[in-house]
């Protein structure tokens, strides 16, 4: 039962992840993008962790892509106004990304081993957010503050950015 | 004293910039007020009149439809004057006049009578001005709430003595009414 | 799993469906009577008893309605659009608790089709991804108004989900749960949760109306500047969907609120009715009373929207960035420090 689910859910996921590199509508790959999410977000359920699903879903499917459909909504991308690249940056970029991913399978690999879920001995709800809270504010608590100071700063960023510059004003 | 300062209606506010202490500038007082502003219309009493089952009361001097009275021997009172025409403000009003033959006593009671009268229905304001003028009492408005049908053609809408003169039955019934009385 | 179960939680999601879809039609006939009265008229008066039936002659109107297609490159999104906006409003319903636990057949249902242990998440996920019904008709519609409107819906669900989330976690603070259940069984008798959030509360009202595109925020759908917005293009029953989510909408949402603020079905004397009379009754009448309580919401927000004029798009964006969030941040500290002195 679930493992049917779980290829289902794959083939969603690759499928609309590939369906995103290759529409040639920016919506649609922005709409293929919210689908993969949405699967991915099926995939942490079905992991049984419904917390980081509904973030998952929360965060990239309603914040992030809302934003970037707003986006390319606004910028009205059309394809006469897209920027022929020249042969050869197209060969290279093809050959980095293949690296990339190779290098991310290779590690993915080694890494794969089957870990002794011990979810009974230990007796506690690995799936509530109060037990995932007390881990990431104690064991974890450097990085997490690390993440937190991180997007401060680039919310600060963003407003600077976004500020308009006085000087040119007075000058 | 200047127009400045001046009220006529006694009503007159001044426009001030003032600025807005805490308590206004989070609205919440005068969004709650004007909610019960709203709230209190909810129970008022409904200004709705229901059409077809109920109408508004016209107006004691209501003026609808033309129409040329004929006398108490059902003969038209018309004598073809043009003061009616002369005193219409929208110039809506045309007649010709004819003369009355012999034979032609029971239908006419003046001896000039109006051959072709008109009303151009899309001109007419309704003003009442010619019934006012009339020295026979031959054109009154009624208070009917036919005015003019709806129609494409601009033809229809210019009455003829078809349209205005008072039905022979109408003025029989009237005699009978007023020989009861 | 268990064969009852699955029976149970069927009728339950049938009938919270059924339920939904029938509230929301008489919903467009209380917002036009409601509208009427504040305007010292009767309202739709024909159509039945007390126009009663005005909410189906509607329906049959727009079923009858010819079928427009604008000259759109994207004919499925432009379909896709009403489908999906119907959707994400009607699957919030699937945490809220109708009412406790019935005691029936010898064993225990409870009327909710799914007690998720994230539940208040859940919500939050959902309501974050109901703009895209909106944005993808509008920009599937090929039209300059409709666009603005998509991009308008867009970027207020943006702006005032973030004030949203943070008044929840001050609720989450004091509830230690995400559980739509254990929130409900918390506010027991009159312990609810609006007296302890008060400022919370206010703030969640706020950005619900934002979030389900009604007046004043109704921007992205405002006739004057963008000629009905995103649904401009739309005829027939398409339209009708787009109008018919926004009042499931209206009453999930009406809903949402009752649950997490106004104790749910529990009503002052509950367990006194349950000692009494029994469970089951006792929790006929929390029913009503959670479906008296959506009433009044509902109530409110129509309330509302007949009172207030719109807001200008600069006001939106302050109100939201500018005070709401911020407040709902203070809220939050104020809540947390609270918290901490009764502990220790």
């Amino acid at each position: 039962m679930v493992e049917i689910l779980f290829y289902i859910l794959s083939t969603i996921t690759l499928g609309s992840a590939a369906l995103t590199l290759l529409s040639k509508n920016p919506i649609h790959s922005a709409l293929w993008l919210v689908v993969s999410f949405f699967s991915i977000a099926g995939h942490y359920i079905l992991l049984n962790s419904q917390f980081l699903g509904m973030v998952h879903i929360m965060v990239y499917s309603g914040a992030i892509m809302i934003l970037m459909l707003f986006t390319i909504m606004l910028m009205n991308l059309n394809i006469s106004h897209e920027v022929s690249k020249p042969f050869i940056t197209k060969v290279v970029a093809t050959i980095a990304f293949c690296l990339v991913g190779l290098l991310l399978l290779s590690i993915t690999m080694r890494g794969a081993q089957t870990y002794e879920l011990q979810y009974a001995n230990h007796g506690e709800d690995f799936q509530s957010v109060q037990v995932l809270g007390k881990v990431l504010l104690n064991e974890y608590v450097m990085p997490f503050e690390m993440v937190a100071v991180l997007l401060l700063l680039a919310m600060i960023g963003a407003v600077l950015i976004s500020k308009k510059d006085k000087t040119d004003k007075v000058a | 004293m200047s127009t400045n300062t001046y009220s006529l209606s006694g009503r007159k506010k001044e426009v001030s910039n003032k600025k807005l202490t805490w308590t206004e500038k989070i609205y919440l007082v005068a969004i709650l007020k004007g909610m019960m502003v709203t709230l209190k219309h909810m129970f008022k009493k409904k200004v709705t009149i229901s059409y077809p089952e109920k109408t508004r009361p016209f107006s004691d001097v209501y003026r609808g439809k033309h129409m040329l009275m004929r006398d108490d021997e059902g003969r038209e009172r018309c004598t073809a004057c043009g003061l009616c025409a002369l005193s219409c403000p929208a110039e809506a009003i045309s007649m010709k006049a004819a003369e009355r033959t012999a034979d032609e006593m029971h239908l006419y009671r003046e001896e000039k009578y109006a051959e072709i009268y008109e009303i151009n229905m899309l001109r007419c304001i309704f003003c009442g001005l010619c019934e006012e003028a009339c020295p026979k009492q031959a054109i009154y408005l009624t208070k009917s709430k036919q005015i003019a049908k709806a129609d494409i053609s601009r033809d229809n809408f210019i009455f003829g003595k078809d349209k205005l003169v008072m039905p022979l039955e109408a003025a029989i019934e009237n005699t009978k009414q007023q020989n009861q009385a | 799993m268990d064969k009852t179960i699955i029976i149970d939680k069927a009728v339950i999601i049938v009938v919270v469906f059924a339920v939904t879809m029938l509230m929301a039609m008489y919903a467009t006939l209380a917002e036009r009577k409601i509208a009427a009265w504040i305007q010292d008229r009767i309202g739709p008066n024909r159509a039945g008893k007390g126009g009663l039936l005005q909410p189906l002659a509607d329906g049959l109107k727009l079923f009858a309605k010819e079928e427009t297609q604008p000259n759109t490159p994207n004919k499925f999104l432009f379909k896709f659009g009403p489908f999906l906006a119907m959707t994400l409003a009607l699957m919030t319903s699937a945490v809220i608790p109708w009412g406790d636990k019935f005691h029936l057949f010898g064993r225990d249902i409870e009327l909710q089709a799914a007690d998720l242990n994230v539940g208040l998440l859940y919500i939050i996920a959902v309501l974050s991804v109901g703009v895209y019904g909106i944005m993808i008709g509008a920009w599937a519609s090929n039209n300059k108004y409709s666009l603005m409107s998509g991009i308008r819906a867009a970027s207020q669900m943006i702006s005032y989900e973030i004030a949203m989330g943070l008044s929840l976690i001050g609720l989450l603070l004091m509830t230690q749960t995400l559980s739509m259940r254990e929130i409900a069984l918390q506010q027991e008798g009159m312990n609810w949760n609006v007296f302890y959030q008060p400022v919370g509360f206010l703030i969640f009202l706020i950005c619900s109306f934002a979030e389900t595109n009604r007046a004043p925020f109704d921007l992205a759908e405002c006739e004057q500047e963008l000629i009905g917005g995103f649904h401009t293009e739309y005829s027939s029953m398409k339209m009708g969907f787009f109008l018919f989510a926004e009042y499931a909408n209206l009453f999930i949402s009406s809903a949402i609120i009752s649950v997490l603020y106004f104790g749910a079905y529990n009503y002052p004397g509950m367990s006194w009715a349950v000692e009494n009379w029994g469970v089951n009754i006792a929790n006929v009448i929390g029913i009503f009373a959670l479906f008296i309580k959506i009433c009044f919401f509902i109530f409110v927000y129509m309330w509302v929207r007949w009172t207030l004029p719109r807001f200008r798009y600069d006001q939106l964006m302050n109100l939201g960035w500018k005070s709401l969030i911020p407040l709902a941040l203070l809220n939050l500290v104020v809540t947390a420090i609270v918290i901490l002195l009764i502990k220790n």
